[in-house]
């Protein structure tokens, strides 16, 4: 059956609350028949009034009161409307959620949820458009995981909610609109996929059933449905075949399904929405260059959006966030060099 | 043992063991950083009183060695965890503002624990056994937005948290006229919480009015912002002084130990007072012999 990613993610949360009586929604507008800003939360408040909070517009302080319900028990599901006030909670990511369990030396744990979209190409402007999960990566203690539509989002939230580590559960805007696409039979729009193993699994598509090719695009979330037009028209413009990797957690790096495909590529570019510098690319460069040096054959590419702001105006929006057209560029230059 | 008596044997060894720390200090047995509790004594004391550590819960801040040992009566692990040592309450990682022990937590990030504690009278309103918050808060703290966000959701919510502010009238070096506008209590009263303030440095005087405080959050499940004035003796951390000497000697009259220990004999006195300083002799001992972290 065919459902919306929203749709998905809102009966996987009917299903969590079902299952489990210690969790909690807190978010902005999350009440019914409102059912937050991206319909996430649809229903949720209805069936389970004393569970789902509404919540004054205080992001600094929710996520620290969500560090407060986790420390006493509970598995808190925060909902913050847009990935950009992320931003408002930083002294309490890092300065508490990412600290209490070590700091204190094991003996609390902090299982909570911050679900969030991040992403543009909806023209929202500088403040509501931003992938600003890079900015995550550098707080140890906190789990980065990152929903696409080829995941099994009811499983991937189910993990993120058991889990008992504070986990970071990136969504995306326009993801919510698309269909969520399991592969059938091992493919997906007749790439073959492969799904690594155990919580917040990774996707690696292949366009040749041998597997291969010129290079390894390494991706995750809301960039994989572009990434996978790149491969299609690689194959069907340009007869070049790759694998393209979407990662499920991106902190700590699952690097594995990475460094295997690079193994068979050779080559290695990497592909996020995201500002360039300090981006999600830059570490998994760095890690993949470490662990397999021999491996490479070309230096590693990275694709992301520009450094700076993500305009409001879709001309300007389309110039700054990468896009198709990009990815198949900086495969061809791989290519080219190798040529 | 009267409760007089338990009241001044609690502050006199809260006293000694913070000043034993900044001895300490100079003799170069501890490194870091440290923020001692000399002359406030009083709040931690007469307020703790009237909480079940196994049931209530504290949220304290980075001068938090008072409401530690207060709550729970641990100075062999504070101390240890204070000198990096693997007995420290968490192991050495946590340090002197980093603490936690069973329904016991701190964090030295000004401001942040407010909504903390506040997310943990959540839980504790939602599990229903009808346990007490307390988070405890400077005047400096003040200035920390988050602070109202978490006033405005307690009252909104209705959660049984006791925000205590033990107002000493100075952040570091900083005078509060120089960081607070208006009235402090009316900060919290515009939330719709009820407030007290006492001026008071005498811990039978806290230890009363606290209980009405702890019972009123404890019977209404509401929010409560009790404001204490008081003052330090020690520096804010160590050695970074620059109050007049003169101000600080005009307060030593109202020193909590003082104000307490007239009450009682003085062969009673010293016997409380003998006890405590053999007792921290030998957590001392201990600590020094104990395993580095
Ligand atoms: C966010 C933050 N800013 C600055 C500091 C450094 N600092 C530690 S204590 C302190 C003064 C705090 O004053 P107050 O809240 O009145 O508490 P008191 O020290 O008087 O007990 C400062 C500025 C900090 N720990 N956290
Ligand atoms: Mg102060």
């Amino acid at each position: 059956m065919e459902q919306r990613c929203a749709q998905v993610l809102n009966e996987a949360l009917l299903e969590i609350f079902e299952r489990r009586d210690d969790v909690y929604l807190l978010g902005e507008d999350v009440l019914d028949p409102y059912g937050g800003a991206f319909k996430v939360t649809q229903g949720l408040s209805t069936r389970f009034p004393d569970r789902v909070l509404t919540t004054p517009i205080s992001e600094a302080s929710l996520f620290g009161v969500a560090a407060g319900m986790a420390l006493r028990g509970y598995r808190p599901i925060l909902e913050i409307m847009f990935g950009d006030f992320v931003a408002l909670g930083f002294d309490q990511i890092v300065n508490g959620i990412g600290k209490f369990r070590e700091m204190f030396d094991d003996q609390v744990t902090l299982p909570l949820v911050v679900r969030t979209p991040m992403g543009g190409r909806r023209g929202y402007g500088p403040t509501h458009s931003q992938s600003l999960e890079k900015l995550l990566l550098g707080v140890p203690g906190i789990t980065v995981v990152a929903a696409s539509e080829c995941h099994d989002l009811r499983a991937l939230l189910s993990e993120a909610v058991d889990d008992d580590e504070p986990v970071f559960f990136v969504e995306n805007k326009l993801m919510y609109g698309r269909t969520q696409r399991r592969p059938e039979n091992g493919y997906v729009d007749g790439l073959r996929c492969v799904e690594s193993d155990g919580r917040y699994p990774s996707l690696t598509f292949s366009g040749s059933d041998a597997g291969g090719g010129s290079a390894t695009l390494a991706t995750y979330g809301g960039m994989l449905p572009i990434v996978l037009e790149a491969a299609t028209r690689l194959i069907l413009e340009h007869e070049l075949f790759t694998e393209v990797v979407v990662l499920g957690r991106l902190h700590p790096l699952e690097l594995e399904p990475v460094l295997e495909s690079v193994a068979r590529t050779g080559a290695l570019v990497t592909v996020e929405e995201g500002t360039r510098t300090g981006g999600v690319g830059a570490e998994i460069a760095a890690r993949v260059q470490e662990a397999a040096w021999d491996d490479l054959h070309r230096p590693i590419e990275r694709v992301a959006a520009r450094d700076g702001i993500i305009p409001a105006a879709r001309t300007l929006e389309d110039a700054m966030l990468p896009g198709v057209d990009d990815v198949v560029a900086a495969v061809m230059a791989v290519e080219g060099v190798r040529g | 043992m009267t409760a007089t008596e338990q009241l001044y044997e609690r502050m006199y060894f809260i006293r000694r063991f913070e000043e034993t720390l900044l001895d300490l200090f100079s003799a170069g047995k501890l490194v870091g950083t440290t923020h001692t509790y000399i002359g406030q004594e009083a709040n931690a004391t007469g307020i703790i009183a009237h909480l079940d550590p196994d049931r209530d819960v504290v949220f304290s801040n980075h001068r938090c060695h008072g409401h530690y040992l207060a709550f729970t009566d641990d100075a062999y692990g504070l101390l240890c965890e204070v000198m990096g040592r693997a007995d420290g309450v968490c192991g050495g990682k946590g340090g002197s503002q980093h603490l936690c022990n069973g329904n016991f937590y701190s964090n030295g990030v000004l401001g942040s624990i407010v909504p903390v504690a506040t997310g943990i009278a959540l839980a504790e309103r939602e599990r229903g056994a009808g346990a007490v918050t307390i988070a405890f808060l400077g005047d400096g703290t003040l200035g920390q937005g988050v602070v109202y966000e978490s006033l405005n959701l307690a009252s909104l919510w209705s959660l049984p948290i006791l925000f205590v502010l033990e107002n000493n009238f100075y952040a570091q070096s900083t005078p509060s006229a120089l960081q607070i506008a208006g009235d402090i209590t009316a900060r919290a009263e515009a939330f719709g919480i009820e407030t007290a303030h006492l001026d008071t440095t005498d811990v039978a005087v806290v230890e009363r009015e606290a209980a009405q405080v702890v019972q009123r959050v404890r019977d209404t499940g509401r929010p409560f912002f009790l404001v204490i004035d008081t003052y330090r003796f020690s520096p804010h951390s160590k050695g970074d002084d620059i109050r007049d000497p003169a101000e600080i000697e005009e307060r030593r009259e109202l020193d909590p130990l003082l104000v307490a220990g007239a009450r009682l004999d003085e062969a009673t006195r010293g016997s409380l007072e003998r006890a405590c300083e053999e007792r921290l002799a030998e957590v001392v001992d201990r600590a020094l012999a104990a395993e580095a972290a």
